[in-house]
């Protein structure tokens, strides 16, 4: 009697704290689709806001992708060879290199972002370019593909690898290609959905690094939520949460399939 | 090409690229902060200077209040959700947290639609008490934004941690006559203990640093985030903004070592 009523009161604090989680969500996402929020879902239903949304802002959500992907490329261009050389080498230097990369998310994006300002607003055409924001998210989540791609490698025996096809006279940069990176691939994918994720929802750098005329969709979204009416907000958040959502399903999938195995 | 000066090859972008976009700026910052009218002075004003100082204490406490909160909450419903099966638990569970990886921001924006002027809580408590409860604008919303940015990654934490009790412990001390509550008291929760330093450091380290929760809520709340960005955009007053902003970074890195020096995982600060 006593463990039933026990259960039942923290299973009704869980749901309790569900809800806090879930209905800003559900709100939100209804408040996107409302012809008047205020009057309530009885005004109707309509897309003109998710509509207008694009006409206004569609330039900030193609430029998150264009940064998502382009940090993407450089994370996986710098970050696997330095994971694979970092976890080969070993030793001080590889803790100390591995310690600095991380540092970053330890820090405020506001300090990065500030650092970064200081020492390179002053060249302008980079300033006000795409490019220096690209450098604040390839900054903040390179630790995310190289430790991501270095937990694969922990796991496997790659040193044997490696040096069973430098037996066969494969040069480094083959064994690399051949062997390194497909061996690597379930935490190349991991780290990819991890950088790819944050950089689409970088804020707190990206605020301090945009320019007018370079806005991803989070500053677009601080922007309308800021001086748009509550729909279009919502709308905006709305289109965040359907690009979103795909790449945490599918990031828990590989969590789910990484403690399975 | 042999072996090692490959490896070299590998490594080198990583070491460019670290250097010129990360530790040269930073390094730059810290210098910048010793160069306002005060010299190396102007690292201290974040410690003397009233104003300052007040919303130094002001985001502590702030701080501090959303990890206990935090951690009371996930521990409830972590242990409870680790120890029962039930129909729907996993849908329970990906409720509580999916909201993950939600940026600061967003979050801001659905504390807006909770506790905001169009709020979910001034609808229904003007049908109730006949007054409009408003609270999103102020340090409670921006309370209730860090609660709910912690939450997942608190619960997760916790859940992990009880996983690994050992259930012979508790049938131990139940057997030798501990009442339930007893039980939880002496066995489970010192047993989280290294899982609440963890986690409780993350959410900490949070709601010490995170920006844009506090910045779409209000630019006037008064943190140490917000104070920074005022600084540095309104007042231009880049020393002052750079000696802040390397005071914050070293709390919350100190905090993040500290939790991982205690979980061995990853930890991260973001929002």
């Amino acid at each position: 009697m006593r463990d039933r009523l026990i259960f039942t009161a923290q299973l009704l604090f869980t749901l309790l704290v569900a809800a806090f989680l879930v209905v800003p969500v559900v709100l939100s996402i209804s408040a996107g689709v409302t012809v008047n929020y205020f009057r309530g879902i009885s005004s109707g239903v309509t897309l003109q806001w998710v509509f207008q949304v694009f006409d206004l802002y569609a330039d900030t959500i193609l430029l998150s992708f264009l940064i998502a992907f382009a940090t993407l490329a450089v994370t996986l261009l710098v970050g696997v060879p330095a994971a694979y050389a970092l976890h080969v080498r070993g030793g001080l230097l590889s803790r100390i290199v591995e310690e600095i990369i991380t540092l970053p998310l330890a820090i405020p994006g506001l300090a990065i972002a500030l650092a970064l300002l200081i020492s390179y607003g002053g060249f302008g055409g980079f300033r006000r370019s795409w490019l220096f924001i690209l450098v604040g998210h390839v900054v903040f989540t390179m630790p995310f593909m190289v430790r991501s791609v270095m937990a694969v490698f922990s796991t496997i025996d790659i040193k044997t690898l490696d040096e069973g096809a430098a037996s066969l006279g494969a040069p480094p940069w083959r064994r690399f290609l051949d062997i390194i990176v497909p061996n690597a691939m379930p935490g190349i994918l991991a780290g990819a959905l991890m950088v790819v994720t944050l950089s689409l929802g970088e804020f707190n750098l990206t605020w301090m690094l945009h320019t007018p005329l370079t806005k991803t969709l989070p500053v677009g979204l601080a922007d309308s939520y800021a001086s748009m009416r509550l729909e279009v907000a919502s709308a905006y958040t709305l289109i965040f949460f359907i690009m979103i959502v795909p790449l945490l399903v599918a990031m828990q999938f590989f969590a789910d399939r990484g403690q399975k195995a | 090409m042999s072996h090692r000066s490959f490896i070299w090859i590998c490594l080198l972008p990583l070491v460019a690229v670290t250097a010129a976009f990360f530790l040269l700026p930073m390094a730059r910052l810290v210098l910048l902060g010793a160069q306002g009218p005060h010299g190396l002075a102007g690292y201290l004003a974040i410690l003397f200077e009233p104003r300052y100082r007040a919303t130094l204490i002001n985001t502590m406490v702030l701080a501090s209040v959303t990890t206990a909160a935090t951690l009371a909450i996930a521990t409830v419903s972590g242990i409870f959700l680790q120890r029962h099966r039930f129909p729907g638990r996993a849908v329970l569970v990906a409720m509580l947290t999916f909201p993950l990886a939600f940026p600061g921001v967003v979050i801001g924006f659905l504390i807006i639609l909770l506790a905001g002027r169009q709020g979910l809580i001034g609808g229904i408590s003007s049908h109730l008490i006949g007054e409009k409860l408003v609270f999103a604008y102020s340090i409670q919303g921006l309370f209730l934004g860090y609660l709910y940015f912690s939450i997942p990654r608190v619960i997760l934490t916790i859940m992990a941690a009880a996983q690994k009790l050992d259930p012979g412990l508790e049938e131990a001390a139940r057997s030798l006559g501990a009442g339930p509550w007893a039980v939880q008291r002496d066995v489970v929760l010192p047993a989280l203990g290294p899982a609440f330093v963890a986690s409780g450091a993350i959410a900490f380290a949070t709601a010490m640093g995170a920006f844009g929760t506090a910045f779409t809520l209000a630019t006037n709340i008064d943190v140490l985030p917000m104070l920074i960005y005022t600084e540095f955009t309104l007042a231009a007053n880049f020393s002052t903004a750079a000696a802040l902003s390397v005071g914050l970074g070293l709390i919350s890195w100190a905090m993040l070592a500290l939790a991982r020096s205690l979980s061995g995982g990853t930890v991260a600060a973001t929002g």
